[in-house]
């Protein structure tokens, strides 16, 4: 309904007010008149009609109104509240997400905004999964809305000849969201808000809205990172590495589903990074053992997402699987190249991981030292003890 | 011979001016330009909403890149300008991106701050 109104309307805060106001009409009506046959249109039609009432009568004092007022309800013309209901709910929504993830809004301010105005939740709830306080959130909020309004960013839904580079935005967006979830999860922050469900719903509905292999693709990517979920930390919160978690302890139901989205995605032959990350999350759901993984194919996959979607971050995965397929060494070279280039200097995964490689060929003086780079980057509790306890292990 | 004359300012010392001096420097320049207007001299002038309504467009093997705020790169100068009429940002910004030099160099669009009609923004 909240994208309706802000489609009839043309304004996020005008929206929210006459949302509002809808409701406190419906509480005092519907008790005594019963609930409408279409309560949904009911209540978009009163919010819109509501607004457009109390902008009229601003207008005295304020004459740009008037012309607004006008302009959203011109004299005569039919109530655009009651039209098709399914398609044009769909299509508000779909505007709704892509307007919150425009490229040209500040990245801090899509996620809030999206959010805020697609998921619901409050400035409070926001700011308390981002670590963050709820002024810090608002204001995000309220510039990213003012950059919508200032620069005139339309509200709709991209043309299928923009709709590639717009869509990236908006998973982008999503899966940030998500990640962002896993951390308030391990148990650091003081309330249990899930984002993790959160971006998943939102990649649920955006799949409906819109089901493009590439969102297919990211939903897979988090149902399977999601299944690992109670695998990852032990009960005190300590993390708990890929090879060694429980995978008894792996949601079945999030795999079965996420491996056969991969699937349907990767038969598409259109499919982009979140679906080939999603096919290799998948080949470790579907190996029993750690042992049993099967990572030649892995290091397949990220020969063709480096193809894809080059980048410093997923030469340092590609090249910790190459260390699982071919052994230490060969992962050690490809990691040393990195850094050579001036790469991933400041990026504690790239340290953590050529410790870890150390550690193994018994290269102890190297490990160490990369462990405490690793631990000097680190701002995460959890992954900080991780790193003390590995340091403690060498004997350091 | 045609020459460009560019507004630099800080926004903040902009911001601080009471809505009287405001009013004040809008009039006068209006009053300016009205002058340079009629003796030939002003060909294209406008006024511009600050740099948190600026968007820039940069076009690198084909692909559009579009972001957040001004350009930025301090390699980068000024080198020309166009001033377009638009329906809204997204079809400013694909304009932006058919511009030549947005393949090597950054192309910044900001929004023109009609300042006989329109409230300058602020940055709340």
């Amino acid at each position: 309904m909240l994208a309706t109104l802000i489609r009839l309307l043309g304004d996020f805060d005008r929206a929210e007010e006459a949302l509002n106001d809808a409701f406190v009409a419906a509480l005092e009506r519907w008790p005594t008149e019963g609930v409408p046959a279409q309560p949904r249109q009911w209540l978009v039609s009163t919010g819109r009609f509501k607004m457009i009432d109390r902008m009229r009568r601003s207008a005295r004092f304020d004459a740009s109104l008037a012309e607004i007022a006008e302009r959203l309800a011109p004299a005569g013309a039919p109530d655009p509240a009651a039209q098709d209901e399914e398609e044009g709910v769909a299509d508000d929504r779909l505007r709704l997400v892509f307007t919150c993830c425009h490229p040209a809004l500040p990245a801090d301010g899509q996620l809030a905004l999206t959010l805020r105005e697609v998921c619901g939740l409050t400035t409070e709830e926001i700011a308390r999964a981002f670590l963050t306080t709820a002024p810090t959130i608002a204001q995000r909020i309220v510039r990213a809305k003012a950059k919508i309004r200032d620069a005139k960013i339309p509200y709709e839904v991209p043309t299928h000849a923009d709709l590639p580079a717009r869509l990236d935005p908006v998973l982008h967006v999503v899966y940030l969201v998500f990640n962002e979830g896993y951390f308030a999860s391990t148990g650091e922050s003081l309330t249990r808000l899930d984002l993790a469900d959160e971006a998943i719903r939102l990649g649920r509905l955006l799949h409906e809205l819109l089901p493009e292999p590439e969102v297919e693709g990211l939903l897979a990517l988090m149902l399977l990172h999601h299944s690992r979920r109670r695998a990852r930390t032990t009960g005190d919160g300590e993390i708990v590495l890929l090879e060694q978690q429980d995978r008894a302890l792996w949601s079945r139901t999030e795999i079965d589903e996420g491996a056969r989205r991969v699937e349907e995605a990767l038969a598409s032959r259109r499919f982009g990074p979140f679906t080939l990350q999603a096919a290799i999350a998948a080949v470790h759901a579907e190996a029993t053992t750690a042992a049993a993984t099967d990572w030649r194919q892995i290091v397949g996959l990220y020969d063709v997402l480096l193809r894809a979607a080059p980048s410093p971050v997923v030469e340092l995965n590609r090249a910790v699987a190459v260390a699982m397929s071919d052994g230490p060494e060969a992962g050690l070279r490809l990691i040393d190249a990195l850094f050579a280039r001036g790469e991933l200097a400041d990026y504690l995964h790239a340290h953590s991981a050529r410790a870890d490689l150390c550690r193994r060929l018994g290269r102890t003086a190297e490990a160490r030292i990369a462990y405490e780079r690793a631990l000097a980057l680190s701002k995460q509790a959890a992954e900080r003890r991780f790193l003390e306890k590995r340091l403690r292990e060498l004997g350091g | 011979m045609r020459y460009l004359c560019l507004v630099y300012q800080e926004e903040k010392q902009l911001g601080s001016l009471s809505q009287r001096e405001l009013d004040q420097l809008v009039e006068e320049s209006l009053a300016v330009d009205e002058e340079l207007k009629r003796s030939g001299h002003s060909l294209a002038s406008d006024a511009l909403q600050p740099v948190a309504t600026a968007t820039t467009v940069r076009v690198r093997n084909g692909k559009l890149s579009i972001t957040d705020g001004p350009f930025a790169e301090t390699k980068e100068q000024l080198g020309g300008f166009w001033l377009i009429e638009a329906r809204d940002l997204n079809e400013a910004v694909q304009i932006a991106g058919r511009l030549p030099p947005a393949q090597h160099g950054s192309v910044e669009v900001r929004p023109v701050w009609d300042i006989r009609h329109q409230e300058r923004r602020t940055d709340r």
